[in-house]
């Protein structure tokens, strides 16, 4: 099936908050290798980990008709105001900025703007997800 | 100024892809289980698109020998890297483009992987 036409400019609801621990940083980072001081910057990607669950929410949303098995990551850019430390609280909160459809492949394009417990705006996830639609 | 940074090669095993999965909260298994890889079509387990770009993040925190001083990154996933058993390697190579731009490319197995890989640095 296609994605609903309608989800284009839609928000979404704010993710729950998460409690960024030195635990979750520490192991982002040694699974990929990156320098991390307990207390410092988390990696740079780190913030995809709240990003992802906005996602996930979009793509488990029945309304929106995104067959999850036919997604695939096409392109990501982190725009960071300040670098993410253990001890934030973050919320994702997803816009769907744009849907184009070519030749049966539906391109969304969504920007996650993730802020701290003050409200105030620490980095925005700009994710494409390339959805193959399944036979009809 | 050379504009040229050392380029540097990063393994990339499969422990490493299961521990990103848990660490980063995207179980897919494409990124663990060669069986379900070969049955969407893929030749073996690929790594996460966002590991690969974990990888260039990492490489412009070891080139300035400090971490948190990028501001903003980004790719596109162009070609994925194809782990077998006995693990792969990622190579990621930067060019200083101005003062704050390292414009990168990362490739595996000579094949470029990511689609204008750019780091730009707090200024």
């Amino acid at each position: 099936m296609a994605v609903d036409a309608a989800l284009a400019g839609r928000t979404f609801p704010p993710t729950a908050a998460y409690d960024v621990t030195e635990q979750a940083v520490g192991d982002f980072a040694a699974a990929t290798g990156t320098p991390y001081t307990p207390g410092g910057p988390a990696p740079t990607t780190f913030p995809i980990v709240v990003a992802f669950a906005a996602m996930q929410e979009l793509m488990a949303d029945p309304e929106v008709g995104i067959e999850l098995h036919h997604v695939v990551h096409g392109q990501q850019k982190f725009v960071h105001e300040r670098p993410v430390t253990a001890g934030d609280r973050l919320t994702a909160t997803l816009t769907v900025s744009g849907l184009r459809r070519i030749a049966g492949t539906d391109i969304i394009t969504t920007s996650s703007a993730i802020t701290d417990a003050s409200g105030a705006l620490v980095c925005t996830a700009d994710a494409t997800l390339v959805h193959q639609a399944g036979d009809r | 100024m050379t504009t040229e940074l050392t380029p540097a090669t990063y393994p990339v095993t499969r422990e490493a892809l299961v521990a990103y999965a848990a660490a980063s909260g995207d179980p897919n298994p494409i990124h663990q289980d060669p069986e379900v890889a070969r049955s969407v079509g893929l030749p073996d387990v690929i790594a996460h698109g966002m590991y690969t770009l974990a990888l260039a993040a990492r490489y412009v925190d070891e080139q300035l020998g400090e971490p948190g001083l990028i501001a903003e990154l980004g790719a596109k996933f162009t070609k994925p890297v194809v782990v077998p058993e006995r693990g792969t390697e990622v190579v990621v190579e930067g060019t200083w483009r101005d003062r704050t731009t390292i414009a990168l490319k990362v490739t595996c197995l000579g094949e470029t992987v990511l689609g204008n890989p750019v780091a730009v640095l707090r200024a």
